[in-house]
């Protein structure tokens, strides 16, 4: 895996000298862009991790870089070699997100329209600001439904057995089409469940499944899933 | 009389010689379950026996390949997106990381009263619980001119393997504008949307390769599964190749002769030049020579999917009348999951959980044209009845039909990884 993370500082490298300027990015047609991603990623101010890592800070983060939040190798390793997220790596990332750091957990097909990028990350910039490594870490208010189902303790036996109607389509070694779910935190889990029943997130096969779950299966998946490697 | 369990065991491992995994020992009274079948639903079933169980129930897995090729997918084959060697999964490691006895032979008996099942290599396995997985047979006659001896004539390509590769090199060596007619499923059958996938699949070949050839579907059904969207894509991706003769215009009395390469339909002959013949379907054999048959299928349980005739024997997937769920590979590996907790309550005192299921079922149309059906399901005392269910959507955008190809993908890695414990 370390390869794999030294290669991608290569290629970022080689790239960024190669490459012509970036577009001129225009935040508030950004914002329109952004809506795919706020499924998963939080932003601005109070934002918390949710199924991806919140954005809050984003600009000159270390990659992979929260500690409350598990990470694919791919980025753990490019983190650890001192990259940090920049207007430029940002933008390849969202060109080719399984291309720029294989094995990235981030489920996304990217954005090849390089105007439509440039409106997305500046308005990323805008939004996410700038990293602060003495900033205390997040404390967004968790929403009530979330927080009613975060309090049950799940009955793992039963998780375990409900598990089975998600590892039909969820591979425990994450493909790049169907996102892995083993071991997420439970609070992160639990919120990707709810964010569907509250139609926050909207998908056919998952709305339909999580529909019929109640707070305590949610509950009982979470805590399963949180102990598998 | 049954051989005892210590000669069984004996037996069993001399039959699958020394696989490379060392043999788990076994107390002699664990209880001993059965499974025939190594798809979706016996596959499942054997490894969620022995994880739920954590060993305390022995597993015997009966199938007789080595490498197992999923019918599902196998239609992508046939368009060219996969090739065969990626439609192959072996059992290594449910034999080595899940303790399951894997044994590669034929059952060709059961002993309900004995509660033993017969292998062609002369074994007899004793079960407490026996799991029947063993997907279809034909009917034989259904297609009155078409045998499973004319099967390299008129391929069926309805069990994966070399019957789909067959399939394939006659469509690739058909001449130029030649046609190539599928004889249809009357319900119920396996895969409800497969031939019209295969469809689609056939005529993203010749329109690559063989432009102006022509693809006839002899149909013996008023409609089929996910009619509008896959006509709608055909109009889209291959106007003018495809006709579909339906019973209005004598679909249900087809006959064929697979010497002279036509197809009577109704009294009219029409000479073809490839000829997929899938014809109707019952359980696999070994459901009827257990009688636990009523007609060509297996009626069931939907609580724990045990057969209505014999609660010791459990029936998955296609050989079984449960109620609404299709026919399909999401649906046995679903039922399974449900049968084995049934079984290891029984057996091994876990817990019961309420039963659940699901069933999601991708086609693919043409490059990144993927579409999607699906459906959530209750046990009832009537059967296994949907509860809530949706379909892609004629006019969807580019990217969603891409986001559900890429997502069938996931799919198979998933559900492969579940049936086989490995990716």
């Amino acid at each position: 895996m370390r390869q794999i993370g030294q290669f991608g500082l290569a290629v970022a490298f080689l790239t960024a000298l190669s490459s012509p300027a970036l577009s001129e990015g225009d935040a508030s047609r950004g914002e329109a862009a952004y809506r795919p991603c706020a499924a998963c990623h939080m932003i601005g101010e109070g934002a918390i991790n949710r199924v991806g890592p919140h954005l809050e800070g984003l600009m000159g983060r270390p990659v992979g870089g929260l500690s409350d939040y598990r990470y694919s190798d791919t980025l753990v390793n490019a983190g650890a070699n001192g990259v940090t997220w920049t207007e430029d790596n940002l933008d390849r990332f969202l060109e080719d997100p399984q291309g720029y750091y294989r094995g990235t957990r981030m489920v996304f097909r990217g954005i090849s329209d390089a105007q439509t990028r440039a409106d997305l990350v500046a308005y990323i910039v805008q939004e996410a600001g700038s990293y602060d490594s003495a900033a205390a870490p997040s404390t967004g208010e968790v929403p009530p439904e979330i927080a009613a189902v975060l309090a049950i303790e799940g009955d793992f036996a039963y998780g375990e057995y409900l598990s089975s109607e998600c590892t039909a389509c969820h591979a425990n070694q994450s493909g790049g089409d169907i996102p892995g779910i083993a071991g997420l935190a439970p609070s992160t889990f639990i919120h990707a469940l709810m964010s569907y029943k509250i139609g926050e997130r909207e998908h056919q096969v998952m709305t339909m499944l999580v529909n019929r779950l109640g707070d305590e299966e949610i509950a009982a998946l979470a805590a399963y899933f949180a102990t598998v490697e | 009389m049954p051989l005892d369990r210590r000669q069984f065991l004996g037996s069993a491992a001399a039959l699958t010689a020394t696989l490379a995994a060392p043999m788990v020992a076994r107390a002699q009274t664990a209880p001993h379950v059965v499974v025939v079948g190594g798809g979706a639903g016996g596959a499942t079933a054997a490894r969620y026996v022995a994880t739920g169980s954590n060993g305390a129930i022995n597993v015997t897995l009966v199938e007789p390949s080595r490498a197992y090729y999923t019918c599902f997918f196998s239609n992508l084959y046939l368009g060219g997106f996969l090739n065969m060697d990626s439609l192959g999964h072996s059992y290594g490691t449910l034999a080595s990381n899940f303790g399951i006895n894997v044994v590669h032979d034929w059952a060709i008996g059961v002993d309900r009263d004995a509660k033993t099942v017969t292998l062609a290599g002369g074994a007899t396995l004793s079960y407490d619980r026996l799991v029947l997985s063993p997907g279809i047979d034909f009917v034989e006659g259904s297609v009155p001119g078409w045998s499973t001896a004319a099967q390299n004539a008129m391929p069926h390509a309805y069990k994966a393997g070399s019957q789909t590769e067959l399939l394939r090199a006659q469509v690739m060596n058909m001449r130029e504008g030649g046609v190539f007619a599928m004889v249809a499923p009357p319900n119920p059958y396996r895969c409800p949307p497969g031939p019209y996938e295969r469809v689609s699949m056939v005529a993203h070949m010749l329109k690559q390769n063989n432009p102006t050839a022509k693809i006839l579907i002899v149909d013996p059904k008023e409609s089929f599964s996910k009619q509008g969207l896959f006509e709608d894509g055909w109009q889209r991706h291959y106007t003018g190749m495809i006709e579909r003769i339906g019973p209005d215009f004598g679909a249900t009395n087809v006959s064929v002769d697979p010497d002279a390469m036509t197809i009577n339909i109704d009294g009219n002959v029409e000479q073809v030049d490839v000829c997929n013949v899938i014809p109707a379907q019952r359980a696999g054999k070994i459901a009827e020579m257990a009688g636990i048959t009523d007609g060509n299928w297996a009626p069931v349980s939907a609580y724990d999917l045990a057969s209505k005739m014999d609660e010791n024997i459990h029936v998955l997937g296609d050989a079984a009348a449960q109620g609404d769920m299709p026919k399909s590979g999401f649906s046995a590996n679903s039922q399974a999951k449900v049968c084995a907790n049934a079984i290891v309550a029984a057996l091994a005192g876990g817990r019961a959980f309420p039963p659940r299921f699901a069933n999601t079922c991708w086609s693919l149309i043409d490059t990144n044209d993927g579409i999607k059906v699906g459906a959530t399901y209750e046990a009832t005392d009537e059967g296994i009845k949907s509860t809530s269910s949706f379909v892609s959507q004629v006019g969807e955008d580019a990217a969603t039909r891409e986001t559900t190809y890429r997502e069938s993908l996931g799919w198979y890695d998933a559900i492969t990884e579940d049936m086989f414990g490995t990716a």
